[in-house]
């Protein structure tokens, strides 16, 4: 599968990762080359095969739905680049 | 070099527990012996005062009768471990001041041990590389030189730092994450032994993740029974994570009997690539030739779906990936970028500035193959391939206890080498990769020495959950080995 420029600045947009327009070429040169490398996979008959969800053969433990743990905003906010009472800031996303 | 930080992690904890030496003194030289090493750059950060606090504290445990399996034991936590106030960057700068305000299971298990620790090792951004170059710290320089050849080498990744600093005596053991051979390449790469513990073993909670299904944490020490002594303190149940298996740890420095009499030992056929350099191959006959000398049986075995693991995983690991680091977006921590445009400008700039050039392109990768029309052709095709991988080893374990390899198929390269071909340097997992998928317990052992003088490494692969017959065998090899080779470079 080869990846041309476009395609680079639409899984760039995707993925909310800024790619410089110089970089995009080189880029999908080697997302190509990575593509067609992986590409072999299709000479195998996976026919009938399950995917594998995980490697260990259990099921997902669930828990009683209820409050175990929280309380405390300035915590978990401690980190943010912007924020205030117990509140993370972003810029405007309505009008 | 002072005697103190020579010793292996097994004789200084007999140290302490003789009352010859206290914590305080044997950190005292670890901090020393860190900062000596500051060339290597194996540290992202050092904990020096914290480490005199921890060392403190735990003598006056031990005087009170109450140690632990690692008390008063310095080591270095690979900086993908959140710790509770300690800068934790997983090498990015999207993380930039990011200062956890819990602790990882891992980690609390061994200060709950013991330990101590005397700062965070530098690794690959977000565990993603084969070389610790692509740290935004800088790369680690591999205690080890070629012979007559003064040019610095990659300590391998992505847990170099960890593996260089234990290799450099700086540390006594330190933690790693292996996700694809993340553990045992740096370990064969600095002669050193690194343990990957099967999937569910240790705790995940609170380990920067890179892809779900396949990061698991493990020990790194200089020898087979130091890290089973960590590995002990490490793992165990946790609620916290539901991938987290609720088995009994087992007392693994029990197992090293070094009794393998007629144990079977498989070597599977595949392994045998194209192009493997000659000494890797001698290597591998001669720990063939160690085990059948302690009474091993080997047996030939196939691994037909072998060629298939590093496809499957640069697909598989890519796109977990994607969706993992998808929290890194300027709100709740680290770097923010573009902060006076739109919030979709916000989240672009600081990602596109925050992640580095190999993050990105596995960003690009994984959300190429997850997007509408690719996911059954890539995501799902390698999901399914995995489940051969995996059948592969459960066939070959109906036959053998344990299978040989080689670690990687070179010994450490030069700084900067491979970096323009992402897929030369995915090659360098090509052994470590499969038992990832399928989600084994795998070790590599320091067992010899290239042409140039550097170390090699050998893999012993396991059932799953069975850690101990891992360290058995890994005993044995060691011994054989007898390898004691020192690095260039040590701290003094």
């Amino acid at each position: 599968m080869s990846v041309d420029k476009e395609t680079v600045a639409k899984i760039a947009r995707l993925a909310r990762v800024r790619v410089d327009e110089s970089h995009k070429e080189p880029l999908a040169k080697e997302l190509s080359n990575i593509l067609g490398w992986i590409e072999q996979l299709s000479e195998l008959d996976t026919e009938g095969v399950e995917p594998m969800t995980s490697v260990v053969s259990m099921k997902l433990p669930l828990r009683d739905d209820e409050v175990t743990d929280g309380g405390y905003p300035d915590r978990v906010t401690a980190n943010a680049p912007e924020g205030a009472h117990g509140f993370y800031a972003v810029p405007k996303v309505v009008e | 070099m002072s005697d103190l930080t020579n010793l292996t992690l097994a004789e200084a904890r007999d140290l302490l527990a003789k009352g010859e030496a206290s914590s305080k003194e044997l950190t005292e030289a670890h901090i020393a012996a860190v900062e000596a090493a500051r060339s290597l750059n194996a540290f992202i950060t050092e904990t020096p005062e914290k480490a005199l606090q921890m060392a403190e504290a735990s003598d006056k445990r031990r005087k009170a009768g109450e140690a632990g399996v690692l008390e008063g034991l310095p080591i270095g936590m690979k900086d993908l471990f959140c710790t509770e106030g300690v800068l934790t960057t997983a090498a990015s700068h999207i993380l930039d001041g990011f200062h956890p305000t819990y602790e990882s299971t891992v980690s609390q298990n061994m200060w709950d041990a013991g330990a101590v620790l005397l700062g965070k090792t530098n690794l690959d951004e977000f565990a993603m590389g084969s070389s610790n170059m692509t740290s935004h710290y800088g790369g680690v320089e591999n205690p080890w030189r070629k012979s007559g050849d003064n040019r610095p080498l990659v300590p391998g990744g992505s847990s170099g730092g960890s593996a260089a600093a234990v290799a450099a005596r700086c540390a006594l053991g330190a933690t790693g994450t292996d996700t694809g051979g993340s553990i045992r390449q740096p370990a064969a790469f600095c002669g050193i032994v690194g343990m990957k513990p099967t999937y569910g073993r240790c705790s995940r909670w609170g380990i920067v993740a890179f892809a779900s299904s396949l990061d698991q944490a493990g020990p790194m020490g200089r020898t087979v029974r130091d890290t089973a002594i960590m590995l002990e303190a490490m793992a165990g149940y946790d609620a916290k994570d539901s991938t987290s298996v609720n088995a009994p740890v087992p007392n693994y420095e029990a197992a090293l009997t070094g009794d393998i009499k007629g144990m079977k030992i498989g070597i599977p056929k595949e392994y045998r690539i194209d192009g493997m350099p000659a000494e890797i191959d001698q290597l591998w006959l001669q720990g063939i030739k160690w085990l059948e000398e302690a009474g091993a049986e080997v047996v030939e075995i196939s691994l037909p779906h072998t060629h298939y693991a590093l496809p499957t995983y640069y697909i598989i690991a890519p796109a977990e990936a994607s969706s993992n680091l998808a929290r890194y977006d300027g709100v709740r921590y680290g770097l923010r970028e573009g902060a006076d445009g739109s919030l979709d400008e916000m989240y672009e700039a600081t990602r596109g500035k925050g992640f580095g050039m190999e993050v990105q392109r596995r960003i690009l990768i994984g959300t190429y193959v997850l997007s509408a029309g690719y996911y059954d052709a890539y995501y799902n095709k390698a999901r399914r391939v995995r489940s051969l991988i995996a059948r592969d080893f459960a066939q070959a374990y109906e036959k053998v206890d344990a299978i040989l390899t080689p670690t990687a198929p070179s010994a450490a390269f030069g700084m900067g080498d491979k970096m323009d071909d992402p897929i030369a340097m995915y090659l360098n997992d090509v052994f470590t990769v499969p038992a990832s998928l399928a989600g084994l317990p795998g070790i590599s052992i320091p067992a010899g020495l290239s042409q140039d003088g550097l170390p090699l490494g050998l893999q012993l692969l396991g059932k799953a959950f069975d850690e101990e017959t891992v360290f058995k065998v890994g005993g044995v090899l060691e011994e054989a080995a007898g390898f004691d080779a020192t690095p260039a470079f040590l701290a003094a």
